[in-house]
């Protein structure tokens, strides 16, 4: 959104500025400041600054100050530094794979409990089970979910219909996404036939909890901190190594780790793409054919069916704060769990809505029947049957069965140094897709690395 | 050499005591406090940590990724050292003949230090990726080659040591432009007139007489190379693919600001500086030999 200035903007601002000056501060200005640290950049950012706004225009007590301290990692580091001075924010944006380091750090203030603290009711049964686990200890609640997504499967709809493909049945399972890739090449309809995006996320984390593998041990690390990965186990090879073939034949085309593919589906190249739901905002206003969003592709069975994972990133509330501001800290969180601005950041930004009010509401008025690509994620994660039900197609929504639940393979992971973890698994794919290492060989490996830095972090949180 | 005397005692420490201030906070300080994280495990938070010992350093020590980092970053250094200064001799070579518009010539060939590492890393993204490069589109035209670095480590590898290269090359010509230009031209003329060719006037005099820089070059190039590389690293490849381009100093910095794994963090940047100076030393040693000074 670009605004256009006034031509008398900079006479009136340095005016502003000199009567504030000369004046000082002026009595609005004695609100307390609440700190908000974020990761978010673009059309996200964007979306923050406005949420703060709108909570700064509700009441006259608390100014939220939104402040982006570069990528998620960054942002980390930034308010860890900031901590150690102790000139930290109030509230730190920290994505997912930062849980079981925030959880153990000792610097936090569970959310459940600050909310005790200054009694503000909430009702955290209402919110989408998926994700209030993930970010859950004993129950509790420590951090508040703020932008949720999951993987989808998108796919090219032109391409598919100059192969000869019906447009409207994506593939359901692997072989078949196999099968298309195939007649997309052989038709000319582009280049390669799928890549993805996050590769540990979508590819290891995401196919684990979709055929119902584990991942790790101890319930995939929520149960304890002595865990060990498995994903070197037959499920993992199987599917590392297909991906491996079918890198050398086209099928599948490696682009590379975070967003770094996106290209590839967005010039055409690829024709089928796997990446997080909160891309279907960026796609839908950057990409110029016909797409659509299909669940994850499965292998059938022997395989079960589970929920998929989210992604995204949560609040944390740092501790060392007098309690007025803890208040409107508190206040804050309150005003973003709300059903108002839930679907307000649901619809701007594509992330999940994550109270189950506020998805009744979007139900209720036709959202996902007018944005069906949102419903893809949605169902994935809630394990709703993929395409829209009627009783979900808006006036009065009935309750619908789910097809598949989540398991505790499918609830998420927790893991100590999970972001070099990550970094080790996606240095290990890279390395089987190259050919230099078998995907048995690659993933034994990664597995071998992986569960010394998990021991590594065992022994640093060991009490 | 002439000596300088100052009259008041304390001036001339004084005068020195700016430097010296910065030195101990920006170098010393760190380099104790690295020293220190070193024989630590501290939690990411920096509220727990214990004493190990030298176990952040054994662990390092027995674990391969780590040898391939070090192996990473000489052999990156002596690509980015040789490259950077052997085109800056050409160039600077170029640049002192005796050509129409030489002043607009030798400014361009110094603009490219004027460029952040970080963006020339974007640059280069922009000529080379393989999903939406320039460079790979045209390709596809005329070869079914995969210009695909994202997997090959080798050409991920050349690739990052030609941006870093062309990074520092501005600085490298404008020494030896600087060097070039003190050649006096007699010496060379009396050369030329004794039957010397271009060639052996290059290898005989100039080359000799520029060897002092080519020395100072490289020392330089090569601390630049492992130490302040990260920039086009970060942009271009994040160390991958597999860890083909993870040069010390960028696992170093993933292990300690993303992996917040300080301990092991303070214990690389211990071993590189420690590499550094002996490679400096053993330059200075055995290298400085060879250069003539005037």
């Amino acid at each position: 959104m670009r605004r256009r200035l006034s031509p008398f903007a900079p006479p009136l601002a340095a005016l502003a500025l000199l009567s504030a000056t000369l004046l000082g501060p002026a009595p609005a200005l004695a609100k307390t400041e609440i700190h908000f640290w974020h990761a978010m950049t673009g059309q996200l950012g964007e979306a923050v600054t406005e949420l703060a706004k709108q909570f700064n225009q509700s009441q006259g007590e608390y100014e939220v100050k939104p402040l982006r301290k570069g990528s998620y990692p960054e942002t980390l580091t930034a308010a860890i530094a900031a901590y150690r001075q102790k000139s930290h924010p109030h509230i730190v944006q920290v994505f997912e794979v930062g849980t079981q380091t925030m959880l153990l750090s000792g610097a936090v203030h569970p959310v459940y409990q600050l909310m005790k603290e200054q009694e503000i009711p909430v009702d955290w049964k209402g919110f989408i089970a998926p994700v209030v686990g993930y970010y859950s200890k004993d129950g509790n609640l420590y951090s508040m979910p703020f932008n949720s997504s999951t993987p989808i499967f998108y796919y090219n709809k032109d391409a598919f219909q100059k192969a000869g493909l019906d447009p409207n049945k994506p593939p359901v399972t692997w072989t078949q996404v196999e099968e298309y890739s195939r007649k997309i090449i052989k038709a000319g309809a582009a280049k390669c036939g799928f890549s993805t995006g996050w590769p540990s996320w979508t590819m290891v984390e995401n196919m684990h909890a979709w055929h119902d593998q584990p991942f790790a041990t101890k319930r995939n690390g929520f149960d304890g901190l002595d865990v060990e990965l498995l994903i070197n186990k037959e499920f993992g090879v199987k599917h590392i190594g297909q991906l491996a073939a079918w890198q050398k034949e086209g099928v599948y085309s490696y682009g590379g780790r975070a967003g770094a593919a996106d290209p590839k589906f967005v010039n055409g190249d690829c024709s089928m793409y796997i990446q997080s739901s909160a891309l279907i905002g960026g796609f839908t206003r950057g990409v110029n054919f016909q797409w659509g969003t299909a669940p994850l592709p499965h292998w059938g069975a022997p395989y079960k069916k589970a929920t998929s994972i989210i992604g995204g990133a949560t609040l944390w509330v740092l501790k060392g704060k007098p309690a007025a501001e803890n208040r409107g800290t508190a206040q804050f969180l309150k005003f973003i769990a709300d059903t108002p601005q839930q679907m307000w950041w649901h619809v701007n930004t594509g992330y999940l809505a994550i109270s189950n009010t506020a998805v009744k509401n979007l139900e209720e008025g036709y959202h996902f029947v007018r944005n069906p690509n949102q419903y893809t994620a949605f169902a994935q994660l809630t394990g709703l049957p993929p395409t829209l039900p009627p009783a979900l197609r808006g006036g009065k929504p009935a309750p619908v069965k789910p097809e598949r639940v989540a398991t505790p393979n499918s609830q998420g992971l927790r893991l100590g140094n999970f972001v070099q973890i990550r970094d080790v698994i996606e240095a290990e794919m890279e390395n089987i897709f190259a050919g230099k290492k078998s995907a048995k060989q690659g993933l034994d490996d990664a597995v071998a690395k992986s569960n010394q830095m998990l021991k590594e972090f065992a022994a640093a949180n060991k009490q | 050499m002439k000596r300088t005397v100052f009259r008041s005692r304390w001036l001339p420490y004084a005068l020195v005591l700016p430097q010296v201030a910065v030195t101990i906070v920006f170098f010393f300080w760190p380099a104790l406090k690295s020293l220190q994280l070193s024989v630590y495990r501290v939690s990411p938070f920096g509220d727990r940590s214990t004493f190990i010992g030298l176990e952040n350093f054994r662990t390092l020590l027995a674990d391969p990724e780590y040898y391939q980092s070090v192996l990473n970053s000489f052999v990156f250094a002596a690509g980015v050292t040789g490259l950077s200064v052997l085109a800056a001799l050409v160039a600077a070579g170029l640049a002192t003949q005796k050509i129409r518009g030489l002043s607009v010539y030798r400014t361009l060939l110094l603009w490219p230090y004027g460029i952040a590492p970080a963006v020339a890393g974007i640059i280069f993204l922009f000529i080379f990726h393989p999903a939406y490069g320039v460079l790979p589109y045209f390709l596809s035209f005329v070869t079914a080659y995969e210009f695909n670095w994202l997997l090959k480590g080798w050409v991920a590898m050349t690739l990052v040591i030609v941006a870093t290269a062309w990074t520092h090359l501005g600085y490298n010509i404008a020494f030896y432009l600087a060097g070039l230009l003190a050649v006096p031209a007699s010496v060379l003329e009396a050369a030329d007139v004794d039957g010397a060719g271009p060639v052996r006037r290059f290898t005989a005099i100039t080359f000799p007489l520029v060897s002092p820089i080519t020395f100072y070059l490289i020392v330089l190039n090569m601390v630049f190379a492992f130490f302040e590389s990260f920039g086009v690293i970060d942009a271009v490849t994040k160390g991958g693919p597999g860890h083909a381009t993870e040069i010390m100093v960028f696992k170093l910095y993933k292990d300690g600001f993303i992996g917040l794994n300080l301990g092991s963090s303070g214990a690389q940047s211990v071993i590189l500086m420690a590499m550094v100076i002996v490679l400096t030393m053993l330059q200075f040693r055995y290298a400085e030999k060879k250069v003539t000074y005037r």
